[in-house]
């Protein structure tokens, strides 16, 4: 019987099943989204002419990078860089230690239903608001400077620390933390021996990927008022001296490589 | 010592995975729980310390009802009860040490178990415990470094490091080669020989349980269907326990190969 049946397949070819199996459909999706996407292009307006006239100042720009003026603003440099050094490293700091009990709330399976819910509506309230938007809120309360600056780096690490944190006790092992329960340990032992070995390398990383991140927005920051290398970068293009502006950007990207090696280095090592 | 009365476990599935198990241990008696997967061996097992939460039904453990008690009187019932696991179970990044001593945290304070400073009779225990299974030497190393027996080990080590009244160990071998599931096996029931330690142990291999156990108990669907010696075990006992789980088996069987061949055409 199924002898016979193998006959009939043998010779026929085999294609891997299509993912949406109605091939009318199928056709229908790909056609749509390949017209979507020539009608949605052929609503961009592009003013040629603004281009062309803009070229000359992006190509000063460009220039500026070959002609880094370190020298004729140093100080300010030197004390925004310095500003935007101390707004990061508070930042993450503090986020980091606020988002750990977040991130314990925020994982189902270790949670009751209520602290679940709590911490996750945290979560969801830092992920929604961005930062501009937030560092605009506490400019306005607040005033202008780095105080600002640092409470809106670490409202935004516990959006992200906390629930990266909480997906990735989801993601570990049960019954390595069942072990240690069944031993008769108390919650707070349960966690420090069931639970943190395994997230611990996650954590570590992801901490130092958010002072990266918290580096470079506080780049941003400084735009809106809220301090930092932002300001001073700001204040460059305000007055058109694209040599200052290139010296702080050379700046921030020597910086932020920095990091990203000792983040890399840091990474191999916690395993 | 540990007595099952009426155990009942109901999962919200509706699945009755016990269905009203009675069932005495004596002192220092090891016995083996057989029958095929699905039989609720496991979360029988898990009743006991309440890792799964009975339905209804009593546990006692040396006249402690269990099933009653609050979270600070569990944890400490649950100290006298060490627990064996099938895949192992040690906290990998942990060292092997901080995986035996793990074994104590029900009777150790938050921060001295945070900072690792555990009482030096502790410490002397788990030295002795490696060194009677023979892992003296790799008392720094991490539990990933280990092989699968020489992790089994460790976990053995974690469970009587508790000093427990009773054992429960699920399926100790089943991620081991046959020689070493021997040496586990036979380390187990040493230890429990030596200690005067009751156990209940899960096990999948027939033989391997008849070889180191006076009591057998088979489970065939949330049911005791046979308890007694091992000897007892004749292959219609063993159809009676296995048969049923093995012709469905294979009913299972012929109809995914007709569900494949239709799909293919």
């Amino acid at each position: 019987m199924s002898h016979r049946e193998l006959d009939d397949m043998l010779g026929r070819g085999w294609r891997k099943p299509a993912f949406v199996k109605n091939a009318t459909l199928r056709w229908t999706l790909t056609i749509g989204f390949v017209a979507y996407l020539i009608a949605a292009f052929m609503t961009i307006e592009v003013s040629w002419s603004r281009v062309y006239e803009g070229l000359d100042r992006g190509l000063a720009f460009v220039l500026a990078f070959t002609t880094p003026d370190f020298v004729s603003r140093w100080s300010d440099i030197w004390a925004g860089l310095l500003e935007s050094i101390v707004m990061t490293i508070a930042a993450s700091v503090v986020g980091v230690l606020i988002s750990i009990p977040i991130g314990l709330g925020a994982a189902r399976n270790i949670s009751p239903a209520p602290v679940y819910a709590v911490c996750r509506g945290i979560v969801a309230v830092s992920r929604a608001l961005q930062e501009i938007i937030v560092a605009i809120l506490l400019v306005a309360i607040f005033g202008f400077g780095p105080l600002a600056g640092f409470l809106t780096l670490s409202f935004a690490t516990i959006g992200f620390l906390s629930k990266l944190l909480a997906e990735d006790i989801e993601a570990m092992d049960k019954t390595q933390a069942e072990a240690i329960k069944a031993s008769g340990a108390r919650w707070t032992q349960w966690i420090n021996y069931g639970v943190q070995p395994q997230v611990m390398p996650r954590l570590v990383g992801l901490s130092i990927y958010r002072i990266d991140i918290n580096f470079r927005e506080s780049a941003i920051l400084g735009l809106v008022g809220a301090g930092g290398i932002g300001a001073t970068l700001n204040t460059a293009f305000d007055r058109y001296e694209y040599d200052t502006a290139a010296a702080i950007l050379i700046l921030i990207i020597g910086i932020v490589m920095a990091l990203e090696y000792i983040s890399g280095v840091v990474r191999a090592r916690v395993q | 010592m540990l007595r099952l009365q009426e155990l009942t476990k109901t999962y919200k599935t509706g699945d009755q995975a016990l269905k009203a198990i009675d069932l005495e241990v004596p002192k220092g008696q090891v016995l083996a729980l057989i029958g095929p997967s699905g039989a609720g061996k496991s979360t029988m097992i898990r009743c006991i310390n309440r890792l799964v939460e009975p339905t209804s039904g009593s546990v006692l453990l040396a006249d402690t009802e269990l099933t009653s008690l609050g979270l600070g009187t569990l944890r400490k019932a649950r100290r006298e009860m060490g627990m064996i696991f099938q895949e192992y179970a040690l906290v990998e990044r942990l060292t092997v040490m901080e995986n035996v001593l793990s074994g104590r945290l029900g009777y150790v304070g938050f921060w001295r178990s945070y900072f690792r400073r555990f009482p030096q009779s502790d410490v002397d225990e788990a030295f002795r415990l490696l060194d009677r299974v023979g892992l003296l030497h790799m008392a720094d190393k991490r539990a990933d470094e280990l092989s699968g027996g020489q992790r089994q080990r460790v976990g053995i080590c974690r469970a009587l490091i508790q000093n427990p009244k009773l054992l429960l160990v699920d399926e100790p071998t089943a991620s081991l080669d046959p020689k070493t599931s021997r040496q586990i096996m036979r380390l187990i029931s040493e230890l429990c020989q030596e200690r005067e330690l009751a156990a209940i142990i899960n096990i999948h291999d027939v033989a391997l349980a008849q070889m180191f156990v006076p009591r057998v108990v088979g489970l065939r669907f949330g049911e005791i269907v046979y308890d007694g010696p091992p000897t007892g075990l004749t292959p219609d006992k063993l159809t009676e326990i296995y048969g049923e789980e093995d012709w469905e088996a294979t009913i299972d069987k012929v109809e995914d190969e007709e569900t494949d061949v239709e799909a293919a055409q």
